[in-house]
């Protein structure tokens, strides 16, 4: 058994190239919301490209879009590695 | 097609004065294309101006369509009808009819990029329950081909109510003469049928939209939506707040509004763009991977300093030789307007007064132009917007964000619109500070100013490998630059005191930039300046 627990894994943990499905959202700050507006909800799977100099803001791709935020805004969103789907449905 | 153009012309000079058949609103994402579109329906048939009280281009222009002519409005792009900035305030205000001055549009046309339809779908679904005659031209669909993205064009026309979709390349003019017939029909286009997403939400606004209108008020059911969902947008009046606040408590309970709105809708554009769009196995061009390459940290940090020397170096040096064409020219006119006139007063006034002072700034005009350019070629191609993903760092140092890199490079340019660029800051301490900041940078206009004192005043020395009359230009641009960052900062600890700006930004794909787009752009602003 491994005593070290398994992190929350957020946004703003991710390796350049990271396929994840965000799962849970803290929508209290109205920046996370403007970001849910912008299709960051419960469900949508991001790819993370990289980060700016000095490690922030961070750039994600999201349906053919490129979207930055800050990594402030960014450990709001839990995720979780998305499932590569060769054939037939997610989930 | 040629005596079709012809036609077009002769109309229009006609009835250019006459009143169109209707406003038609173009409303789309930021960077889908909107305002090729625009240009490329109305030509130069258009005017600029700005809303009253707020410093966002309201931009006009009539498009004849066969037989009909509308008055198209460019909306401020946008990605939902709640509104984070003062151009998307705009464009809403503006839907709704708010706006004074400006007529309520009869009818849309939206405009959504074929690479980006799961923002572009949010919206849509948000318009169509305007219930106004409406058509959709879809743009980048070359791109999207490239992308190997299919789209089901009558599949989306039924997830839309029927609303019908134009494939269109605004670049090039692909598919525009099928766009310019759907646009003259517009008018008599059956508005969408209703599209079921949200029962509960339109039958408390119907219900509040019913009980005001008894009160005399009368509001769109879809402005009552908004004023429930987006409470910080708008002001209503406090007897209206009670009303609002406890049909909000029902839909909402304890949830903030917006996120719950942003998933349900959200829901539906994740079915609808399964059933109308087959992604396609991306092909990494070579391309793709130079730009990959380019975007990191490190290479982009180069780049961005490249080509800031460049934008420098082309207005300091190439815009020279220019100005010494003119400046000889002028001069040459002024000595050949005076060999005509007798000598005395009178040729003393044109010759040295007249020509000579005029002469004097058009000689500056190749610089300005230059400057103009480039910031505009940036803004197109969409560097600017990596420019601001890369500085926003060293901008929150001095409280401010990425965002604010856009105006204060402009402002270089130009502080008017320099202080126009900063109406997509969303945080308003943000927006002031950086208003207040851009005067500081040297604009053009006081280059020939700076050039003439330094000329004067400083001697043609070298120091080391530098010009010392160089040196002094540079010192007084840097100054000009420690100037705005410090006031940035003391606004940003004293009267501006707030929460850190938050940095959100779609970065635009980098596109060649489009040549009417940048020459009507240069036009506008070369006319401000």
């Amino acid at each position: 058994m491994r005593i070290t627990r398994s992190p929350i894994l957020t946004l703003s943990d991710l390796e350049p190239g990271d396929r994840v499905r965000i799962e849970t959202i803290d929508t209290a700050d109205p920046a996370v919301q403007r970001l849910m507006v912008l299709g960051l909800v419960e469900g949508a799977e991001l790819t993370f490209l990289r980060s700016s100099l000095g490690g922030d803001p961070l750039e994600f791709r999201i349906y053919g879009a490129s979207i930055s935020l800050r990594r402030a805004q960014a450990r709001r969103f839990q995720v979780i590695p998305s499932v590569v789907v060769v054939n037939g449905n997610p989930g | 097609m040629a005596t079709r153009v012809e036609t077009a012309v002769s109309v229009d000079t006609l009835t250019v004065h006459r009143r169109a058949a209707g406003t038609v609103a173009v409303v789309g994402n930021p960077n889908a294309g909107k305002s090729s579109v625009f240009n490329r329906l109305t030509g130069l048939r258009q005017s600029t101006a700005n809303y009253p009280g707020v410093t966002v281009e309201r931009r006009i222009g009539r498009g004849i369509f066969g037989k009909t002519s509308l008055d198209l409005i460019d909306l401020p792009g946008t990605y939902s009808l709640s509104p984070t900035s003062a151009d998307e305030r705009i464009a809403v205000d503006v839907l709704f009819g708010r706006v004074m001055g400006t007529p309520k549009p009869g009818a849309l046309l939206a405009v959504i990029d074929a690479t980006r339809l799961y923002q572009g779908l949010y919206l849509l679904q948000q318009l169509v329950e305007l219930r106004l005659p409406m058509i959709v031209a879809l743009t980048m669909t070359d791109a999207a081909q490239r992308q190997g993205l299919r789209i089901d064009y009558d599949a989306l026309q039924e997830a839309l109510g029927g609303v019908p979709v134009y494939p269109i390349v605004a670049t090039t003019g692909r598919g525009f003469p099928a766009l310019k017939d759907a646009l003259g029909r517009l008018l008599e286009t059956p508005p969408p049928r209703p599209v079921e997403h949200w029962a509960e939400l339109k039958v408390a606004a119907e219900r509040l939209a019913e009980r005001w209108r008894v009160g005399g008020m009368d509001l769109h059911p879809v402005e009552v939506e908004r004023l429930l969902i987006d409470p910080g947008a708008y002001t209503a009046a406090t007897q209206l707040q009670d009303d609002l606040a406890a049909e909000r408590k029902q839909l909402f309970g304890d949830a903030p509004p917006l996120a719950v709105e942003a998933r349900r809708r959200y829901a539906w554009v994740r079915v609808t763009l399964a059933r109308v769009e087959t992604p396609g196995s991306l092909v990494a061009s070579r391309g793709a991977a130079l730009l990959e390459w380019i975007n990191r940290p490190w290479p982009a940090t180069v780049l961005f300093v490249l080509s800031m020397a460049l934008v420098f170096q082309a207005v300091f040096a190439w815009a020279k030789a220019l100005a010494d064409a003119i400046g000889a020219a002028i001069t040459g006119f002024g000595a050949w307007v005076g060999t005509l006139l007798p000598d005395g007063a009178v040729n003393s006034f044109v010759v040295d007064g007249a020509i000579a002072g005029v002469g004097s700034v058009i000689v500056f005009l190749p610089q300005i132009l230059i400057l103009f350019l480039f910031i505009i070629v940036m803004e197109d191609t969409g560097y600017l917007a990596r420019a601001a993903f890369l500085v926003d760092r060293a901008m929150r140092s001095v409280g401010l964000s990425g965002q604010s890199v856009i105006p204060l490079l402009s402002s270089f340019a130009c502080a008017v619109p320099a202080i126009m660029a900063t109406r997509v800051i969303p945080n308003r301490r943000d927006r002031i500070a950086t208003i207040l900041a851009a005067p500081f940078m040297t604009c053009s206009a006081r280059l020939p100013v700076y050039a003439l004192l330094i000329g004067a005043f400083v001697p043609v020395r070298n120091v080391g490998i530098f010009n010392l009359q160089g040196l002094v230009l540079f010192g007084l641009y840097v100054i000009g630059i420690l100037g705005g960052v410090g006031t940035a900062l003391l606004l940003r600890r004293s009267a501006l005191r707030g929460e850190n700006p938050t940095f959100i930004l779609a970065l635009p794909e980098f596109r060649m930039p489009n040549v009417q787009t940048v020459a009507i752009k240069l036009l506008d602003r070369v006319r401000c300046s």
